[in-house]
């Protein structure tokens, strides 16, 4: 047994590294949040041009056929610089739901400028009524003389504010919450009907809810088989959280290193605050969390891309409850060692905070997979 | 054991209803209901009808204009205005720079300052914490040195809450440097207009300016501006933090945040069904509610015994960290009960005039901010680690 990266992996991983430590700054990364893009369009180039946007993609695509550890490897490094490219939704998310669906044509029109960062696509799978629940789906698409017309309203879909293209889930058949009738659908923001709101969220990324006023889209704008998209979104979404839990690994590594470094550096009664067992033995939970979330994120890295039964199922829905109970503990915990300081705009650590409690809001929470994971409890 | 209300008591509740059904203007309790930002002109507008009414200062001595409710007329009033909405007063010049000045000031100053903060035109700030000076405040550095019939006063306080608004700062300086920590400092009264004074905005992690740095470069201080005999500040401090804490619990704010949950969760939708009869999140209501009921007893308590002419001691350490977790368990499942809406910030619709179509529910938009800027309860006024040092060292002997 060996849990080290291979000499490639450590490489790739290296490479991230290096580019985070030298293009995000904790200042820049607050101008380039505040720009109207959001991220920086100047960093998403140079991860395209080291290939690392098309690293789970296949070699002709210019990519090297990276499975789970390989996109661990890009996404923690990417989490400890708190970065708001839409890597994970566009790449791993957008192009891992055009690889499973899309026929030659799609890929032919899509992938390459997925998989080279050139088109940037969003996903737009829950809904104001949804909670994390993808199969409730009330969004409809009826069949129509030249394709289908779409109508309904997508909830929350981060960077899709920017994005060149739009996958969409919405009820060819069944009734809301049914997995049978869902379908997915590659639409372009500039489609007439096509409305944006767009915003700013608590933890300094962009988005925007989408409604779908008649928005006609061609028949090949249909991903995969009409009507049978669940099980794609649900495997996809799956790869998502295990790049989403190895994103959180690196946020909770930085905020438990500022954690520690300010307990040595502080001083209250004559001490380094971290002399006091009440903070020490707190300090030692936050790690343990870290290092319980980090065995998680290794684990749904090792089943992101095999094939899918219960036991896949299982695993990430474990993943995803304890990246998000260790990330809001990880947290809150640091904010109460900080004091105030910990709370502020100016100082690093708030914004690490911020992220990890919003990665619970992304691809469903604690309670949710709790319950997923329950309601598959096996007796033995 | 009686735990019911007297029937004066109950007479008195009404008489609060009355008046809160009465002269809360609705726009404000809108505001402080839907966890709205509050304005400087809010803050006053209410001040002046609670002023009006008598009841600005319950506390404080008839003789100065309170009006002597006992411990639980004062509870009644907390549970009916958190109830109603009302905006709890800012508590820096009425309820902790004013008792140590009628406690410990001058005539003149009790004649000087009293009035003023009564009738609004003072707005008080404190300060006490410093960069250094945190949970060790005994540690603070800003010098105070005489200088004829001044202070020269040099040095920084920081988390200075609403200090953009305040007028005047009472502040702890340290006076003399030969002795104990403690024993060196003195508590002064200054002018935030006096030449010298520089006040920072800091930015919360949910952007809100709440709280500053103020700076002191040689600012000039009338003597007669010191509280009490020089050197004595930190027995006045004591005294303050101690009228500071039995406000912390916030009781009747729990409880007026845990009805805007339920509501909440009674809107939200998860599975096509109302998420407050979701198997999980109404037990996770429950408990918080279970919890919140025993430390209102808790209070009931500790109110109960100060009625009988006790001191509230250390037992309100231990409920200003029960009381301030609760808030935040509260604040907490505010935020989990918007789902995936708790990562937009959309922030127009903070605003109570916002006329467009709500992104989600007509109360999400404050929730996520709310949760991160409450992370505050449980470090002001004392953290919750110092008050349980308090409770070990004053109650446990440990």
């Amino acid at each position: 047994m060996d849990f080290r990266l291979n000499e490639e992996q450590q490489m790739l991983q290296d490479t991230v590294a290096r580019l985070v430590r030298g293009e995000y700054s904790f200042e820049k990364r607050l101008e380039f949040s505040a720009s109207e893009l959001g991220f920086s369009a100047g960093f998403w180039q140079q991860l395209s041009e080291l290939g690392l946007t098309a690293v789970p993609f296949a070699e002709e695509l210019g990519g090297f056929g990276g499975g789970g550890v390989e996109v661990q490897s890009v996404m923690t490094e990417l989490g400890r610089g708190l970065c708001l490219e839409p890597y994970l939704q566009s790449v791993i998310l957008g192009g891992g739901l055009l690889s499973q669906t899309g026929n030659a044509s799609q890929h032919e029109a899509w992938l390459g400028g997925v998989a080279s960062g050139e088109l940037k696509v969003a996903v737009a799978l829950q809904e104001p009524q949804s909670y994390y629940d993808l199969n409730d789906v009330a969004t409809r698409a009826e069949k129509s003389a030249d394709g289908y017309l779409l109508n309904g309203r997508k909830a929350v879909v981060i960077g899709g504010h920017c994005a060149d293209l739009i996958i969409v889930s919405a009820r060819t058949s069944g009734d809301s919450r049914d997995a049978a009738g869902i379908s997915l659908f590659a639409v372009n923001p500039d489609s007439a009907g096509v409305e944006r709101r767009n915003y700013p969220t608590i933890d300094g990324f962009k988005g925007c809810d989408i409604t779908l006023n008649n928005v006609q889209v061609s028949a090949d704008a249909l991903l995969g088989s009409e009507g049978d998209a669940a099980a794609v979104i649900e495997y996809q979404t799956g790869r998502a959280i295990a790049a989403l839990c190895a994103e959180a690994v690196g946020v909770m590594e930085v905020a438990c290193e500022l954690t520690l470094d300010y307990l040595k550096q502080r001083k209250q009664f004559g001490v380094p605050i971290g002399k006091f067992q009440v903070l020490q033995h707190r300090m030692v939970d936050m790690m343990s969390e870290l290092e319980q979330a980090r065995s998680m994120a290794i684990l749904a890295a090792s089943v992101a891309d095999g094939e899918q039964s219960d036991e896949r199922r299982q695993i990430l829905a474990a993943a995803k409850n304890v990246i998000g109970r260790a990330g809001q503990f990880i947290s809150e915990a640091g904010i109460q060692s900080h004091g105030g300081i910990g709370m502020t705009w100016e100082y690093n650590f708030a914004h690490y905070a911020k992220r990890l409690v919003m990665i619970n809001h992304q691809l469903g929470d604690d309670d949710f997979h709790l319950a997923h994971y329950a309601s598959r409890l096996q007796a033995s | 054991m009686n735990m019911n209300y007297t029937a004066e008591e109950l007479a008195f509740r009404d008489e609060v209803r009355a008046f809160l059904d009465e002269k809360l203007p609705a726009d404000i309790a809108a505001k402080v209901k839907g966890f709205r930002r509050l304005s400087k002109e809010d803050h006053q507008r209410w001040q002046k009808i609670l002023s009006a009414q008598g009841w600005y200062a319950p506390h404080w001595p008839e003789e100065h204009g309170g009006v002597k409710w006992t411990p639980v007329q004062k509870h009644i009033w907390d549970e009916e205005s958190s109830r109603y909405g009302a905006p709890k007063s800012i508590p820096f010049g009425v309820s902790m720079v004013a008792p140590v000045i009628i406690r410990f000031g001058s005539e003149a100053q009790k004649q000087q300052y009293l009035p003023r903060i009564l009738n609004g035109e003072d707005w008080w700030c404190q300060g006490y914490s410093e960069p250094g000076a945190g949970s060790d405040l005994a540690s603070l550095k800003t010098r105070a040195v005489r200088d004829g019939d001044h202070y020269i006063v040099n040095g920084q306080k920081t988390w200075t809450t609403l200090g953009q608004h305040a007028n005047m700062i009472f502040c702890l300086v340290r006076t003399n440097t030969e002795v104990k920590p403690q024993e060196g400092i003195s508590f002064l009264l200054i002018d935030m207009n006096t030449p010298g004074i520089t006040v920072r905005p800091i930015i919360t992690l949910d952007g809100e300016h709440e709280v500053n740095e103020v700076f002191f470069e040689d600012v000039k201080v009338p003597v007669e501006n010191l509280v009490g005999e020089e050197d004595k500040g930190w027995t006045y401090a004591k005294y303050l933090l101690t009228y500071e804490r039995t406000g912390l619990a916030g009781i009747g704010m729990s409880k007026a945040a845990l009805s805007h949950l339920k509501q909440l969760a009674a809107r939200c939708i998860k599975n096509g069904r109302p998420l407050i009869e979701d198997a999980v999140f109404s037990q996770r209501i429950a408990k918080v509610e279970i919890d919140l009921m025993a430390a209102g007893i808790s209070n009931l308590r500790i109110i109960a015994s100060v009625e009988g002419g006790g001191v509230p001691g250390a037992e309100s350490s231990m409920l200003k960290v029960r009381g301030t977790e609760i808030r935040q368990a509260i604040n907490d499942l505010a935020r989990r009960a918007i789902g995936p809406y708790a990562i937009p910030f959309v922030e127009e619709e903070l605003k109570l005039d916002y006329d467009g179509e709500f992104l989600s529910d007509k109360d999400a938009a404050p929730l996520s901010a709310l949760y991160f800027n409450n992370r505050k309860l449980s470090i002001f006024g004392g953290s919750n680690e110092i008050q349980k040092n308090i409770v070990s060292k004053m109650i446990l002997g440990l």
